[in-house]
């Protein structure tokens, strides 16, 4: 089983991307950990940044963090405001 | 009635976080006093206000501009969490004022708001610093540099 999933894009992993949402197909139950790891070999200047965290439903994921098709899933690359 | 807070949070508690906390994220010019004014309060002895400003420069290299962009929900979420951890940690503040921009700013705007209301001045210091500091680290906002050649993504590499 697979499920479609959503990930929005912002600052630096948006310009690395080139775009500012990504669809991806995702094995049922990939964790936010297996997500980074699926970018990371597909965007490897993904890697390079000094952290890159994943947010599901506006809070930080855990890297076990189970990833649900319906979940608002974004990349959160080092975070600089104030 | 903040103490129930250690036995989860109630009704009540949620609605007097809500009514002591103001939280914005705008593309339009912060309006300082009305922003210091939002925290005025009967309780307060003190009023204390971070305001962020931006910087002609960025170790040494002129600075011509900023971009500020946001995850939108997800600032706004985390703003507001980071003011209730502030009032749970100091639980006399009275009110809590966060306003962040996003969008182009040039030399000398304002980026930032942060203003806090308390009955003494020790705790006004320590809950501002507090919020401005946790703001940096996990409120999802970005911020480019423009300089006359070039641009960066502040924080982004090692």
């Amino acid at each position: 089983m697979s499920m479609n999933l959503k990930v929005a894009l912002f600052g630096i992993a948006r310009e690395i991307v080139g775009q500012p949402t990504l669809e991806m197909v995702a094995p049922e139950g990939q964790s936010a950990q297996g997500l980074l790891q699926d970018l990371h070999a597909r965007y490897p200047a993904l890697a390079r940044l000094s952290s890159l965290a994943v947010a599901v439903n506006n809070e930080y994921a855990a890297d076990d963090t189970p990833l649900r098709e319906h979940d608002e899933i974004a990349l959160i690359p080092p975070v600089s405001g104030g | 009635m903040l103490r129930l807070r250690s036995a989860g949070r109630s009704f009540l508690l949620t609605h007097l976080l809500s009514s002591l906390i103001h939280i914005d994220l705008t593309d339009q010019p912060i309006d300082v006093p009305t922003a210091l004014r939002s925290v005025e309060a009967d309780g307060a002895g003190a009023i204390n206000t971070f305001i962020g400003t931006v910087r002609n420069q960025s170790t040494g290299r002129p600075v011509v501009r900023l971009e500020y962009e946001a995850y939108d929900s997800m600032a706004l979420h985390q703003l507001r969490k980071v003011a209730e951890q502030a009032a749970e940690r100091w639980p006399m503040l009275q009110k809590v004022t966060v306003v962040h921009r996003k969008g182009t700013l040039y030399i000398g705007d304002v980026a930032v708001v942060v203003a806090v209301s308390t009955p003494h001045r020790a705790e006004s210091f320590a809950a501002c610093q507090y919020i401005i500091d946790t703001l940096k680290q996990v409120v999802t906002i970005w911020k480019k540099e423009f300089y006359e050649d070039g641009d960066v993504w502040v924080a982004a590499h090692p």
